[in-house]
């Protein structure tokens, strides 16, 4: 997907330039960083003063030779943060809303999308009969079977809480890696969501983007520290589950050793996703004995930015993982720490949340 | 209270002339309506002002202005000669009436309707693959259905009820422009009539009562398919 969009309007100006290689591409911004005039953009609901958008080599919009598809010719299923679900239809009525527009309607999955989101019991319901966890199931479902060239997601897990969350983030998972296989242009202001769904990471500032890349070098990156927010930035790195112990601890093997955690469920052999907290981990310049967490590994010091406040974020390198830390100033100093030096990161046991491991 | 021939001949021209003006005023208004609830345009105020003139003209004037448009004497009247549609003097004026009288009760009741349908389930429409047709014909239309009813109802029964206008543009020929709020009116100028306007009265109100509960009863099944529009 290549995306550029120019717009100026009320005083804002948007000035935006996408590349990504497929996957889930997620926009992060905080709101009133302009990711809603992003994703109308996108969606053919908003025309730009300048913009250009391909998608799987075909031009969607290119304002500079007068190309501009229209909404309902693009194809992108398009999930909203309120679901948008049509009143007068029932839910089945909803999700076949779009499928004779798709460009075989035959193909489209109508039973597998339906088992696949739980929709079975509830597709003679109304709209106005749902929850919003089953509200948003369904928009999905509806955007799926509308046999769409890519997914477009504007913020559609923010309406929901905690255990909604989690019970589609496993369905959007799945869309990444099923045979459903669909390109995803995710927008939120979530880490947790993009940690755990992105491929590629994109940064929205006040209408600019600040930074774009692989989801795992854009989060360990300290520059990228204060954007993300400090409490929320951390690394992401990928692990192979190797064997689950019985005092509920697995056994996960990364680039520079084992680590120990907690609530891990995939089976054994299979490829999780790791989100460790840059305020998680704590630094130490000898390997450190007799502390009561499990997960120690030695690292390099790969660069150190100082924030505005008291803090620095730490860039670690362990094996062929990235990590980030975050610790004071102070600390740095008194460390004497510097580029290129061998530490040690300890890493809480507690440290991964459940709801951040994903395949 | 009798209910002579002529009186039957009233009322089936009443019901006639109110069924065509809302026939021909419901689309008409409904495009009206969308456009002044969805687009900005110039000449917007322009057109709302004209559009609600008759609400607060005298309905005598409005007659007046009809005559005045269209007597085969002048240049509209003798356009439309032409093309075999003669309006003054026949009932088809009536209708004219009817709907220049009822059209702004129309527009405002589908306004409301069209005003109070998110745009947003219109932009999901189109992300689905729904033409603007399609969205229109799929989505706005069902959930402003009621409001159409609704305006559709109102524009009958100001259709049963015109008087000013009717009277002024058509004038009062028993059988061709003679509507049932003309028949009354023109039985109580008779001595002795008084007999026939009570009873043409109450045949007036038992019609709008029946128009009254008939769009009410479709409101309520529209209501009941459409759902909650939460």
């Amino acid at each position: 997907m290549k995306l550029c969009v120019r717009h100026h309007f009320d005083g804002f100006d948007l000035n935006v330039s996408i590349e990504s290689p497929g996957g889930v591409t997620a926009l992060f911004g905080r709101s009133g960083a302009g990711k809603s005039t992003v994703v109308k953009a996108v969606a053919g609901l908003l025309r730009p003063d300048c913009g250009f958008l391909e998608v799987g080599g075909t031009v969607l919009m290119d304002t500079s030779r007068g190309i501009f598809v229209p909404a309902s010719q693009r194809r992108f299923g398009t999930v909203f943060q309120d679901a948008r679900l049509f009143p007068h239809l029932s839910v089945a009525q909803n999700l076949d809303f779009g499928t004779r527009y798709a460009p075989d309607p035959a193909a489209v999955p109508r039973a597998e999308v339906i088992d696949l989101l739980g929709l079975v019991h509830l597709l003679d319901r109304r709209p106005s009969a749902l929850s919003g966890g089953e509200k948003q199931r369904v928009a999905l479902g509806r955007a799926l079977l509308s046999g769409p060239r890519m997914l477009l997601m504007d913020e559609p897990l923010a309406n929901l809480d905690g255990p909604r969350k989690q019970e589609i983030l496993p369905f959007l998972e799945h869309l990444r890696d099923g045979p459903l296989g669909l390109p995803i242009l995710y927008v939120s202001h979530a880490v947790d969501e993009i940690a755990r769904l992105a491929d590629t990471l994109v940064l929205l500032h006040n209408g600019a983007i600040t930074a774009q890349g692989p989801l795992r070098e854009v989060m360990s990156d300290p520059a990228d520290v204060p954007l993300l927010g400090v409490r929320e930035a951390g690394a992401v790195i990928e692990a192979r589950v190797v064997h689950h112990n019985d005092d509920g601890l697995t056994r996960l093997a990364i680039s520079a050793g084992t680590l120990d955690l907690p609530g891990v469920v995939a089976p054994v052999g299979a490829r999780v996703r790791l989100r460790v907290m840059a305020q998680d981990v704590t630094l130490a310049r000898t390997r450190p004995e007799g502390l009561s967490a499990l997960n120690i590994l030695a690292v390099t010091v790969m660069d150190i930015r100082a924030g505005d406040g008291p803090g620095a974020a730490i860039a670690l390198r362990a094996g062929e993982d990235r990590l980030l830390a975050r610790i004071t100033r102070r600390a740095v100093a008194q460390m004497s720490l510097e580029v290129g030096q061998t530490c040690f990161a300890v890493l809480k046991a507690t440290t991964v949340a459940p709801g951040s491991i994903g395949r | 209270m009798t209910l002579d021939a002529a009186a039957w001949a009233a009322l089936r021209l009443s019901l006639w002339v109110a069924l065509w003006a809302t026939l021909i005023a419901v689309p008409l208004a409904l495009w009206i309506a969308w456009l002044l609830a969805r687009k900005e345009f110039w000449g917007k105020t322009l057109l709302n002002a004209l559009v609600h003139l008759p609400l607060v003209l005298p309905p005598v004037v409005t007659g007046y202005v009809l005559l005045t448009l269209f007597s085969p004497a002048a240049p509209l009247g003798a356009g439309l000669q032409a093309i075999g549609l003669t309006l003054a003097f026949k009932w088809t004026g009536a209708v004219l009436a009817a709907i220049v009288m009822g059209f702004p009760l129309m527009v405002r009741a589908m306004r409301l309707a069209v005003e109070a349908v998110d745009p947003k389930l219109e932009d999901a429409a189109a992300t689905l693959g729904a033409s603007r047709a399609g969205v229109f014909i799929r989505v706005t239309l069902p959930l402003i259905t009621p409001g159409i009813l609704a305006g559709a109802v109102l524009g009958f029964a100001k259709a049963m009820g015109e008087f000013g206008a009717t009277i002024t543009f058509v004038a009062n020929i028993p059988g061709e422009t003679q509507t049932l709020p003309i028949a009354i009116w023109t039985a109580l100028q008779i001595p002795g009539g008084e007999g026939s306007a009570a009873a043409m009265a109450l045949l007036s109100c038992t019609v709008a009562l029946g128009a009254v509960l008939l769009s009410e009863m479709l409101a309520r099944r529209v209501a009941a398919r459409i759902g909650d529009r939460s």
